[in-house]
């Protein structure tokens, strides 16, 4: 045949309009480039000019036109019309549905506002949803975090005013050695696969440290496929490593923390482990140029990591001193660690060469003057070019906050925080806890609450107790039991609510959270909770409200649903005072609009708070005369000020000459700006500015004409965590405010100022020879922090998650392809499909998270892989720990933070016949929004 | 049977980067996004809420490597169609659906002449081609053909979907049959290579090797562990405060 070419038209027309918007298909928050054809949505791309991804997009950003057309989106409100869990609903107008909500809150706000629990899950609106929380008066809001990662964002604002992901990020463009620990393949999604792009392409190294090869971790130069829960261990061997090589910066030591603070050393003393501080409060150092004590921020001192100070007959001894002879002691020492890490002795010895090789011979210099707080001038920025990731696999522990301590405190001792090729943050951060409120939760009916409900407590003053000792929070979040739980703890809500301990509610209003599924502990059990009545046969839980735009699980067990958009059909602001999406050059934040118009009667979540808030009349939501403040969610974002001249956006606010940013009073236009400039702002931070920011006054005042700051808030690095010390100190039996009794002794081991490790809670509550296996779960890339695996692209890349096990064990038990094992834990089994992986940590089994799914949920067919062999570990944990004879319960969670220790799950596996399907079998429920087509030919074009 | 050109003005096609690849799919889908809505009939998915199964042109397969010494391996590897010069599938089709373009090297399928019989995909010895079962045609990967000329597009969104998209920059689009192109030079300093050279299609696809993994296993090879200046903490003391006085 000859050769005869078709002609093809190459330059076919993309689309009628490109809208510019904000991702929400995970927390990443990417800018995207909209296509529009015919009014509708025919494809998604990044937004070459967003901060965040720079143009790329992950699979779950260019599966969002799956999202839109979803057949699991709800279409309007529901009202309960069969037993609860049943799915039977009718649906109600938008009038009625808020008639029936505030029918339910008036009389909770007007006489017990607590009796009201408001939790929103995956809620990227927390400073809108806390200000309605507080402006209604009930103590009882939280977002996800307390389930999530809320240790190693606690422990970074603790130990130096920031952690990591959407409070800093490595150096991409200068880091020689990054090293990523606990990282599954998220958190957060494009900026990491971005920079270990720019890391690979210059030929820098990446060491992995995970149980499981995964993802980054597989591309990982180096992978330390450590035990679980030992993190903490191998960072502390590290530590142990570099100082007694001597590998550690003393001079930014000495300047930029508070390793040369002394410490109060006699242990009689009620101020034993306290700092030394003059009249003012601040801490004390030995001036080195003269001798004397000094404040540690005073002009020209050069603090002593070294010498000791005696006064009134007391020792003093600087932070440097107890921490080398905590950490040079022998039982921290490779040879002494390695067995129970899982890690050769020699390879953390070859870790912790490579770090000080890095840092300490291939120093970065950067030509850049910049003045400290101190007033001292500098030549230069000099960095140590070693970086470090780490979110949830070492945060979702019982030592988990400790461990995170730990890993920030190995990258000060660096001295690679804030420098040329470490770690950087990301404004609003750095900000010290000082910056930061404490927990408020005093509730006056009728009124709103004193004050913001999240914080960090500064010692036992600011637990959120009654007079009585008892919890004032339905989470007992900050009080004894875990004083310094910052983002709350959802996961404790359903169970303390169903106990009426530490008392009954009325109402649970929950948002984005699929509480009777994959987001509880323990899932069969909460669903009874859920569903559980009392002798007079009333829901124990009196009154359920959630709101989500999809037909999850939990949607069966509320009394009324209020329907949300997707985030295509919104407005929505990321924004500075929330959770932002900085780079360390830059501030940034950006918002959401409709790019399309809903096609069904649902509203964006947001608006139904302000319209509910306006039906209540609540206080920061009304004018003087009455009348509503705001119309909706885009007049809040574009009117609310949280403090004169400061909203929700920077961007394009009106200063006395016309527009300005960061300060300024609202501007009526605001949004169109943000649309006309594709989405987002961005104001980048000056050159001599950008580095070394806690301590850089260039950096400080810049952040102070922004708005971040009201005056510049120079801060030191906490190595000693003071606060920590304050809570061991009442449970030695000092001061007013003082622990129960059976709570002391954990106190005082867990509390340590300085970063310890301890074996994981579960280990020593159940016998680790009948249960000797870890079993852990990660979210893939494809999937992580998406609202659902309903969506047909994504569904069909992981649509089935069979637990895989190590070589090891699948040989041990004989398993072979397409077998099944009933996996048993000391709260509960389950019977599932597995599979071999060679690339894991030899005594750990895995899983994907969240693919299983229920029979009725998410418009799936019956027959849908993820109901038929997909499954929920959550079902072998419990948000308890089994007893151990000392008449208590202890809760599954960090008992600094309350955060849920997902990861200390220990299992045994036993190979058995196939079942049908994998047990345990949920009974379907019934699909308020049916199921969906059986072929999908998309396009919007033809 | 369909004859190949005898020779193409370009051999365009993509490098990707094994040792950079992530495995997170991102280019799976935004292939999908972009050829459903794009050239020819969409890409369509069968049962998509129940047991799905889809027509993609890009799937990202994931492959472990157990060496005989040290810790197993993960590799994530892409495939698409590799636009061979010697394409088993075009000469095989009966009736000049596929072909290989003169002008540029990629091989397309022109849909109004397909028949569906399915024969090109038998040819293909890497499984690129997809039969879409709601309309019956051959579907592969066109190298974007209606991006990288776009006029309507900005030049610098003139490539490929799944390269514009790809987070970890582990894909690369460009004249492999230019010897001083971008890619050909990637090509040569990393190695890059053939998928199955013996099947002899000569694919136009490269793919660069992951570089060695785990070599601090190997503890003879490395530099020495870190000098003690003390092994407790009097004499780190000692140590500290001398070094303080050099500072």
């Amino acid at each position: 045949m000859t050769q005869q070419q078709p002609r093809i038209n190459t330059s076919p027309k993309v689309s009628d309009e490109v809208r510019k918007t904000t991702c929400y298909m995970c927390a990443c928050r990417c800018g995207i480039n909209v296509h529009m054809k015919d009014g509708k949505v025919a494809y998604i791309e990044g937004n070459r000019d967003h901060p965040v991804n720079k143009g790329v997009l992950c699979a779950k950003g260019s599966a969002g036109i799956m999202q839109v057309n979803a057949p699991s989106r709800l279409r309007a409100p529901l009202k309960r019309v069969g037993p609860r869990g049943s799915g039977q609903f009718e649906e109600i107008s938008w009038d009625e549905a808020l008639e029936m909500a505030t029918g339910w809150l008036e009389p909770i706000r007007n006489e017990a506002p607590e009796k009201l629990a408001f939790f929103t899950g995956r809620d990227q609106s927390q400073s809108f949803t806390s200000f309605w929380a507080q402006n209604f008066g009930t103590p009882n809001y939280a977002a996800h975090g307390g389930f999530c990662s809320v240790n190693m964002a606690a422990a970074g604002i603790y130990t130096m005013g920031g952690a990591f992901w959407e409070f800093g990020q490595p150096d991409w463009d200068h880091t020689k050695l990054f090293m990523i620990f606990g990282v599954a393949e998220d958190h957060d999604s494009n900026p990491i696969k971005m920079g270990i792009g720019k890391i690979k392409a210059r030929g820098a190294k990446v060491i992995g440290v995970n149980p499981i090869r995964s993802g980054y971790n597989a591309v990982a130069d180096d992978w330390v496929g450590i035990t679980p829960g030992t993190d903490g261990l191998f960072i502390l061997a590290l530590v142990h490593e570099l100082l007694r090589a001597g590998k550690i910066d003393l001079d930014y030591l000495a300047r930029y923390t508070n390793a040369p603070v002394l410490v109060n050393r006699d242990s009689k003393s009620p101020e034993y482990g306290l700092f030394l501080r003059d009249d003012d409060g601040k801490p004390l150092v030995v001036d080195r140029n003269t001798g004397k004590l000094t404040a540690f921020d005073t002009p020209g001192v050069k603090p002593d990591l070294h010498a000791t100070h005696r006064h009134a007959g007391i020792t003093h001894r600087p932070v440097m001193h107890l921490l080398a002879s905590r950490y040079l002691d022998k039982k921290y020492a490779p040879d002494t660690v390695a067995d129970q890490c899982g890690i050769k002795p020699e390879k953390i010895k070859a870790i912790a060469a490579e770090i000080a090789r890095v840092a300490f011979e291939e120093e970065i210099v950067l030509e850049r003057e910049w003045t400290d707080f101190r007033g001292e001038k500098h030549s230069v920025m000099k960095g140590r070019p070693v970086s470090f990731h780490s979110m949830r696999g070492i945060s979702a522990h019982s030592n988990g906050f400790q461990t995170c301590r730990a890993l920030h405190v190995l990258q000060i001792l660096l001295g690679s925080v804030e420098v040329p090729g470490g770690f950087r943050f990301k404004p609003p951060y750095p900000k010290p806890v000082s910056a930061h409120p404490t927990p408020h939760c005093k509730v006056t009916p009728d009124m709103p609450l004193d004050g913001p409900h999240l914080g960090f407590v500064r010692g036992p003053e600011d637990l959120a107790l009654k007079d009585d000792g008892t919890p004032i929070r339905i989470d007992k979040a900050f009080t004894w039991e875990n004083p310094m739980s910052s983002h709350g703890m959802m996961h404790m809500v359903i169970s303390n609510a169903h106990a009426g301990d530490p008392y009954k509610i009325d109402t649970l209003f929950m948002y984005m959270a699929n509480m009777s599924w994959n987001s509880s502990m323990n899932t069969s059990g909460v669903i009874e909770m859920l569903t559980d009545k009392d002798e007079d046969g009333e829901y124990k839980i009196p009154h359920i409200i959630y709101s989500d735009a999809y037909s999850s699980e939990m949607v069966a067990y509320a009394d009324l649903i209020l329907p949300d958009t997707t985030y295509l059909e919104r407005h929505d602001c990321i924004s500075l005072l929330d959770r932002p999406i900085c780079e360390a050059d830059a501030a940034a934040d950006a918002i959401r609009w409709p790019v399309i118009e809903p096609d069904r009667d649902v509203r964006g979540f947001q608006t139904v708070l302000v319209q509910l808030a306006n039906k209540m009349k609540l206080p920061g939501f009304t004018n003087e005369d009455g009348s509503a403040k705001f119309e909706d969610y885009a007049d809040y974002i574009t009117n609310h000020e949280r403090k004169p001249g400061i909203g929700p956006l920077a961007g394009w606010r009106l200063g006395k000459n016309g527009l300005t940013h960061g300060r300024g009073a609202p501007n009526g236009s605001q949004i169109q700006s943000y649309i006309a400039n594709g989405g987002f702002f961005v104001k980048h931070i000056p050159q001599e500015a950008s580095y070394m920011k806690p301590w850089n006054m260039d950096y400080q005042n810049w952040a102070v004409e922004m708005g971040i700051f009201d005056s510049p808030q120079p801060y030191v690095f906490d190595l000693y965590v003071e606060t920590m010390r304050h809570f061991q100190l009442a449970a030695e039996g000092h001061g007013e405010h003082q622990p129960p009794d059976h709570l002391r002794e954990r106190i005082k081991s867990t509390m340590d100022p300085l970063p310890i490790w301890y074996p994981p809670i579960e280990d020593t509550h159940v016998d680790l020879e009948e249960y000797p296996v870890h079993a852990l779960t990660q979210r893939p890339m494809a999937m992580y922090h998406s609202w659902g695996s309903q969506n047909a692209w994504l569904r069909q890349i992981h649509g089935h998650n069979p637990l895989y096990l190590p070589t090891k064990l699948w040989e041990m038990h004989s398993f072979g392809e397409g077998d099944w094992a009933r996996v048993s834990s000391v709260h509960g089994e389950i019977t599932i499909p597995v599979a071999h992986m060679a690339a894991l940590n030899e005594n750990t089994v895995w899983t994907w998270n969240a693919i299983g799914k229920r029979k009725g949920a998410w418009a799936l067919k019956e027959d849908a892989p993820e109901a038929t062999k997909g499954f929920l570990l959550n079902h072998l944990i419990h948000e308890l720990l089994p007893p151990k004879g000392d008449g208590l319960r202890w809760s599954n969670s960090d008992p600094i933070t309350g955060q849920a220790a997902w990861f200390d799950l220990r299992v045994k596996i036993e190979k058995v016949d196939a079942p049908a399907e994998s047990q345990p079998e949920m009974p379907p429920i019934q699909s308020p929004v049916g199921t969906g087509p059986d072929e999908l030919t998309w396009k919007v074009g033809q | 049977m369909t004859a190949l050109p005898e020779h193409t003005q370009k051999k365009l096609g993509l490098v990707i980067d094994l040792d950079t690849c992530v495995g997170c799919h991102a280019c799976v889908i935004s292939c999908k996004g972009w050829n459903t809505e794009n050239y020819g009939a969409p890409l369509s998915d069968q049962d998509p809420y129940g047991e799905p199964s889809g027509t993609f042109l890009n799937r990202v397969h994931s492959y472990e490597v157990q060496p005989e010494e040290g810790a197993a391996q993960l590799i994530h590897f892409p495939k698409s169609c590799l636009h061979c010069e010697d394409a088993p599938c075009v000469t095989v089709c009966p009736t000049g659906a596929s072909y290989k373009r003169v002008e540029d090297g990629i091989v397309l399928v022109n849909e109004s002449d397909c028949i569906g019989c399915g024969l090109c995909a038998w040819a293909c010895p890497y499984g690129a081609r997809e039969l879409d079962q709601a309309e019956g045609v051959m579907k592969k990967c066109t190298l974007c053909v209606d991006r990288i000329y776009n006029e309507n597009l900005p030049e610098e969104d003139r490539e490929p979907a799944c390269v514009r998209t790809c987070p970890a920059g582990a894909r690369h689009f460009g004249d492999l049959g230019d010897p001083d192109s971008d890619v050909s030079q990637l090509v040569a300093e990393r190695g890059g290579m053939d998928l199955m050279p013996e099947q002899g299609t000569k694919p136009v696809n490269k793919y660069l090797p992951p570089r060695p993994k785990d070599q601090m296993d190997q503890i003879d090879v490395l530099a020495p562990f870190l000098e003690p200046v003390a092994e407790e903490t009097k004499g780190f003391l000692g140590w500290l405060d001398k070094t303080l006085e050099k500072l």
